[in-house]
């Protein structure tokens, strides 16, 4: 378990960020960020609405290259999209093996299908599923590349407020059992104090706040020193 | 909308049940009449879908042959059904009918085979590279807006009266609607996807193959349909001028001997295989867009 590694090896790191800056049309959306996730960890990066936060994870992602500074990540790393952006003309258990080198065969697939219970949906088409199930199906193809780091673009998003507690109870799951750093991005404050170990609170292109969460797990949202946090958080996002 | 200030009286009638609720005096006269909800297996099962579908065009024929048998549609104007039916069975038995029938088809097919070929290479070309849009588009766009039955003229003198010139008008205007189509489908493809594809590992080649060429499908399928209503329409005029065989010399023919029959036989034949063609293209689309939910009417 991710948690136990922490005790017995030094943390490793995940990602390095120094001096990091994205601009676009010459104002700065990342300013000068400096930046390390432990591996094994669960980061969460909390900011109000055009702070940057996408931006981070797109470029730690590989998606967005125009930036200036350095920045190291793992070779192996998947991202799940806020929408689930899976190909409607493949077939579920497709979608999940797109990319991957070789010639994958389709048991990985079912196996990654089924860790997130979505076993009996292998053969459906993309948009005959429901907003959770696409969901979890694109973050079973990013799961079955085995990633040192998992980036979460704010993946409960779109889903209703029922699925989204079973989404996040699954996204926890998969973390304590792969081990893998996450970095999940989101403005929701209770899924902040939820999940992370850490959180990060990102204003004006910058981390404006550090903090760990010494919380048991499973936490909910009655334990004691919750409310707390919460408070602080939405304090530190000027929604206090 | 009335607005009270006594608080609204929500206390329980006695001996109410949950399922019938009790008149409660004067609000028993503003219910509404209540009205059943019809399944939709319990309307409109009497008549099955085939027959409601043919009984339009019988009905027409049926007109069509009334008012040729009580006169008031000359025989020279316009034969009557059963006239046409047997030239066309004769035509049929003679041969005459399915040689003319065969060489249309090979015209049209060689005609789209040729155009739609072109079309779609230089679709993938400007759509996928920004260096061939810059060589390409620009021509095509400008070149789609003269009309290629105005260049018929100018075939006959390049390419004499034999096959070519007809193969060739087939070809000019398929090659448009699939260029079109196919460039608008690889453009229309989300930048989403193609992110997604990035992200997954697809370099490329992969993106081109997994999410480019899939996502401009529905395009080159519509594409596929425009280009057979036009290369139908290509054919009569192609064949219209100086042709020695195929439905539109059959045709010529009977307007040289007044045979309306003929001609509406010819006719028939030309909405019998724009139909088929059509079908064609319809089970294409079942086999190759089943990925797309689609709205089946009511």
């Amino acid at each position: 378990m991710a948690t136990d590694l922490h005790g017995t090896v030094i943390p490793r790191t995940a990602v390095r960020v120094r001096g990091l800056t994205r601009s676009f049309d010459g104002r700065p959306v990342i300013d000068g960020l400096d930046l390390a996730l432990r591996a094994g960890e669960f980061t969460v990066l909390l900011g109000r609405s055009g702070c940057g936060k996408s931006t981070l994870l797109r470029i730690l992602a590989g998606l967005d290259r125009e930036i200036e500074g350095e920045v190291l990540v793992p070779e192996r790393r998947a991202v799940a999209f806020q929408a689930p952006r899976l190909m409607p003309w493949k077939r579920v258990w497709r979608n999940v093996l797109l990319g991957l080198p070789g010639r994958p065969e389709r048991e990985r697939a079912e196996r990654a299908l089924a860790e997130v219970g979505l076993e009996h949906r292998v053969d459906a088409w993309p948009k005959t599923l429901s907003g959770g199930e696409a969901q979890r199906a694109s973050l079973a193809r990013a799961l079955v590349r085995e990633p040192d780091l998992l980036l979460l673009d704010e993946p409960f998003g779109a889903l209703d407020a029922l699925t989204r507690i079973k989404a996040q109870r699954l996204v926890a799951e998969l973390w304590q059992r792969r081990g893998c750093a996450v970095l999940l991005v989101t403005h929701d404050v209770d899924e902040a104090v939820l999940l992370a170990d850490r959180v990060l609170v990102m204003d004006e292109g910058r981390i404006s706040c550090d903090v760990q969460v010494p919380l048991d797990r499973p936490r909910s949202a009655g334990d004691p020193g919750f409310a707390d946090l919460r408070t602080r958080l939405l304090a530190e996002l000027g929604v206090g | 909308m009335s607005i009270g200030h006594a608080p609204p009286d929500i206390s329980p009638v006695a001996g109410s049940d949950p399922v019938e609720p009790s008149p409660a005096g004067d609000t028993a006269d503003t219910s509404p009449a209540l009205v059943p909800v019809t399944p939709s297996s319990a309307r409109r099962r009497s008549v099955p879908r085939w027959a409601r579908r043919t009984a339009g065009p019988l009905l027409l024929l049926a007109l069509w042959q009334l008012a040729s048998t009580f006169g008031a549609l000359p025989a020279d104007t316009l034969a009557p059904p059963s006239t046409i039916a047997t030239a066309g069975a004769r035509l049929i038995g003679d041969g005459t009918l399915p040689a003319a029938m065969g060489i249309s088809l090979q015209r049209v097919a060689i005609g789209l085979l040729l155009g739609g070929t072109v079309g779609t290479a230089l679709a993938l070309l400007s759509g996928l590279s920004r260096l061939g849009e810059d060589l390409i588009d620009a021509s095509v766009q400008m070149l789609r807006t003269v009309p290629w039955v105005g260049l018929i003229p100018l075939f006959i003198i390049w390419m004499g009266i034999g096959e070519a010139p007809k193969v060739a008008l087939i070809a000019l205007g398929t090659a448009f609607h699939l260029y079109l189509n196919v460039y608008a489908g690889i453009r229309g493809v989300d930048e989403q996807l193609i992110e997604a594809g990035g992200s997954l590992g697809l370099g490329r080649w992969g993106l081109v193959r997994h999410v480019v060429l899939p996502g401009a499908l529905p395009g080159f399928m519509t594409g596929l349909r425009y280009s057979l209503a036009t290369a139908w329409l290509a054919l009569v005029f192609g064949e219209s001028i100086n042709a020695d065989a195929g439905i539109g010399f059959l045709m010529n023919q009977a307007r040289e001997f007044f045979r309306t029959d003929v001609i509406v036989v010819c006719l028939v034949v030309y909405a019998f295989l724009g139909l088929t063609a059509d079908l064609v293209v319809r089970a294409l689309e079942r086999l190759l867009l089943q990925w797309r939910p689609t709205f089946t009417g009511q």
